[in-house]
C-alpha cells in the first residue's frame, strides 16, 4: 500500500457523493436499497442510519488498519477484522443511542442490524486501504459516501412513491422497475464524472 | 509462526469487541428497576427494565397472546399505555390504527420497557397460563386434519370458554431452528377441564403444523398458554348460526357442545364449507346430535361435488347455502371461523340479510 494520495479531502467529500457514489456507480448495498426504498421516510431513515454507521466505522477501521494491523503484518485478514469491526460497532452505536439519544432511535434503531450486512459499509473500508487514504481522507470519504448512499436511496423512494399509483406492465412490479429506476439514475450521475478524480 | 499469531490476534480482537459489547450492553441497557402497574393497581409487578414488555410480562407469569414471539409480525401482543412512553415505533405502525394510537395502544414485544409503566390488558389475560401436557391420542380425521387430545400435567385442569384458543409452543426440528408459538382453537368442551382437543389442518410450509402432524407422537410432552379469545358466546342471540371451514370446526365444536351440555334455550344451525366429501368431518357425530337434539341443525355443503362423490346434501359457496337458509337476522346472532377470505364473504352476505356488526363475532385464521 502506497502513501496517502495528494488529493484534497473535501474533493473526496464530493466526490463520493456525486461522481463516485458507492450505489450507483459502485454497486454496493443494493439488496437494502432496492428493498427498503419504497417508502421515502423510510428509506430517508435507513439512509441516515447507514450515513452514520459509515462514518464511523471507516474511521475506526482506519485506525485499526494502521496502528494494529499493520505493525503486526495482519493486513491480510483485513476482510475478517474490518467486518467484526463493523458489527461490534454496530451493536454500541445501538445501545448509546437507545440510552442517550431515545428519539433518534425511534427513527433509526430498528435499521441498525440491517445495516451490518450491508456490503457498501465494508467495501468502503476496503477502498479506504485500497486507495491508501489518510485520516481525514478516510473521514470525509466515509461521510460522503454514506450521504450519497442517502441521496441515491431518498431519490429513489421519491420516485417510487411517486410512481405507486400508476399501472406498470405485468412483471415489472416491485425489483424490476426498481432496478431500471436506479439503471437510469446511475447513467444520470454518470454526468458527472470527470469533474473529479480521486484515485 | 505466523499461523499462530493469525489465529491468536484474530482471537483477541475479536474477544476485546465482545468483551465492549458487553461492557456496554451491562452499561447502557441497564434500566434499573421499574415498576409496571397493571390495570390501575389490580397487579404491580417490579421487574428488571431492559427488555420488551412482552417478555418482562411473560417472565413475571402474565403472559399476552403473541403468534411470532416478538418479531412485530402478527400484531396480537396490543396492550394501552395508561400514560405515554415515547412516540410509536416504525415496526409498530402497521398493525396499529389511528385511533389505536391516540388511545395509547403499543405492542407489547416492541416497547422497551426503560422506567415505570401503567398499562391496561383486558381480565382475561390474568387466567392466562403456561400449561405442560401429555399428548394422550392422535386421531386423522381428513387427509390433511389431525385431531389431538392432550392430557394436562401442570396445571392439571384448565378452565376457559367455549371457542377461545390456546398458544402451542413447537419445537426446533429438521431444518427448522426455531421454536414458534402458534394458536389453535379448542375443540373440546370447558367441562372436560383435565383435557383439551385441538383439530389442526397441516399447512404445506407452516412450521407449526408441520411440527404437530410430523413430528410429534403419542406421549409426547407439549407445552402451551391460554386461553385466550374474544371468541366465545356472547348474550343476545335466540338463534344461533355457526359457520365454519376447515378447522374452522374446532371453536364451534366446543361451542355447540357447551350449549347443549348447558341445556341453554338457543336454536343452533351449524354450515359447514367443503370442497370434496373427502374434506369433510365428523358428520356421523353431528348428524347424531342432530337427531337427538331439537335445537341443532347441521348442514354440510360441498363446492366442488363431482357426480361420482354421490353427495346428495346442500351443494355451492358456503354463502349461497346460508342465504337459502337464513331468511332474516331477527333474534339471531352469527359465529364464523375459516379463512379470511370464507370470513369476508360470509360477512357480506350475512350483512345483506340483516345482521349488525355487533350480531357478528368471527375468528380468523
Amino acid at each position: 500500500m502506497g502513501n496517502a494520495p495528494a488529493i484534497s479531502p473535501l474533493v473526496i467529500f464530493l466526490a463520493s457523493i456525486f461522481t463516485s457514489n458507492m450505489v450507483l456507480a459502485n454497486f454496493l448495498g443494493m439488496c437494502s436499497f432496492i428493498s427498503v426504498s419504497t417508502e421515502y421516510k423510510t428509506a430517508s431513515g435507513l439512509g441516515k442510519a447507514v450515513a452514520l454507521v459509515m462514518v464511523f466505522t471507516t474511521t475506526l477501521n482506519w485506525l485499526i488498519y494502521h496502528f494494529i494491523m499493520i505493525p503486526l503484518g495482519l493486513d491480510y485478514l483485513r476482510y475478517l477484522i474490518f467486518i467484526i469491526v463493523i458489527a461490534a460497532t454496530v451493536q454500541i452505536i445501538e445501545m448509546v443511542m437507545d440510552r442517550y439519544l431515545p428519539d433518534l432511535h425511534m427513527k433509526l434503531g430498528i435499521f441498525l442490524p440491517l445495516i451490518t450486512v450491508n456490503c457498501a459499509i465494508l467495501g468502503i473500508s476496503l477502498f479506504m486501504v485500497i486507495r491508501s487514504y489518510g485520516f481525514l481522507q478516510t473521514l470525509l470519504f466515509g461521510l460522503g459516501s454514506g450521504l450519497g448512499w442517502w441521496l441515491a436511496i431518498a431519490a429513489l423512494a421519491a420516485i417510487r412513491e411517486k410512481m405507486a399509483g400508476n399501472q406498470l406492465p405485468r412483471g415489472l412490479d416491485g425489483p424490476a422497475i426498481t432496478f431500471i429506476i436506479t439503471g437510469i439514475m446511475a447513467l444520470a450521475f454518470v454526468g458527472f464524472s470527470g469533474i473529479f478524480v480521486v484515485m | 509462526m505466523s499461523v499462530v499469531l493469525t489465529v491468536l490476534s484474530l482471537s483477541v480482537l475479536a474477544t476485546v469487541l465482545a468483551g465492549l459489547v458487553v461492557l456496554a450492553d451491562y452499561k447502557l441497557n441497564n434500566y434499573g428497576v421499574c415498576t409496571i402497574d397493571i390495570n390501575d393497581g389490580t397487579k404491580r409487578l417490579e421487574i428488571n427494565g431492559g427488555s420488551s414488555l412482552l417478555s418482562s410480562l411473560a417472565s413475571h407469569r402474565v403472559f399476552i397472546p403473541s403468534a411470532c414471539g416478538g418479531k412485530a409480525t402478527c400484531g396480537l401482543c396490543k396492550v394501552t399505555l395508561a400514560e405515554s412512553a415515547g412516540p410509536v415505533l416504525p415496526t409498530e405502525e402497521p398493525y396499529l390504527s389511528d385511533a389505536e394510537i391516540e388511545g395509547g395502544v403499543r405492542l407489547a414485544c416492541q416497547l422497551k420497557v426503560k422506567h415505570d409503566l401503567r398499562i391496561m390488558i383486558p381480565e382475561e389475560f390474568f387466567n392466562v397460563k403456561q400449561y405442560r401436557s401429555r399428548v394422550e391420542e392422535i386421531t386423522q380425521l381428513t387427509h390433511d386434519i389431525k385431531q389431538f387430545r392432550f392430557r394436562l400435567i401442570e396445571p392439571q385442569t384448565i378452565d376457559f370458554k367455549a371457542g377461545q384458543y390456546v398458544q402451542i409452543d413447537s419445537k426446533p426440528y429438521d431444518q427448522v431452528t426455531e421454536a414458534v408459538s402458534r394458536a389453535y382453537s379448542v375443540s373440546s368442551v370447558p367441562s372436560e377441564k383435565n383435557i383439551i382437543e385441538l383439530i389442526i389442518r397441516l399447512v404445506p410450509g407452516g412450521i407449526c403444523t408441520t411440527f404437530m402432524h410430523n413430528h410429534v407422537k403419542e406421549g409426547d410432552e407439549i407445552t402451551f398458554a391460554g386461553p385466550f379469545g374474544q371468541f366465545y358466546l356472547h348474550e343476545g342471540g335466540d338463534e344461533l348460526i355457526f359457520i365454519a371451514g376447515g378447522s374452522g370446526l374446532a371453536p364451534i365444536r366446543s361451542l355447540v357442545l357447551d350449549i347443549l351440555e348447558k341445556k341453554l334455550d338457543k336454536k343452533m344451525k351449524f354450515f359447514f364449507g367443503a370442497v370434496r366429501p373427502r374434506d369433510l368431518y365428523y358428520v356421523e357425530f353431528f348428524r347424531e346430535l342432530e337427531e337427538k337434539y331439537d335445537n341443532f341443525t347441521y348442514i354440510p355443503a360441498l363446492s366442488g361435488a363431482t357426480p361420482e362423490d354421490k353427495w346428495d346434501g346442500e351443494e355451492g359457496l358456503i354463502t349461497d347455502v346460508v342465504a337459502r337458509h337464513v331468511p332474516d337476522a331477527v333474534g339471531r346472532q352469527a359465529y364464523l371461523c375459516g379463512s379470511p377470505g370464507m370470513i369476508n364473504a360470509c360477512v357480506n352476505v350475512l350483512t345483506k340479510i340483516g345482521f349488525g356488526k355487533e350480531a357478528i363475532f368471527y375468528d380468523e385464521f
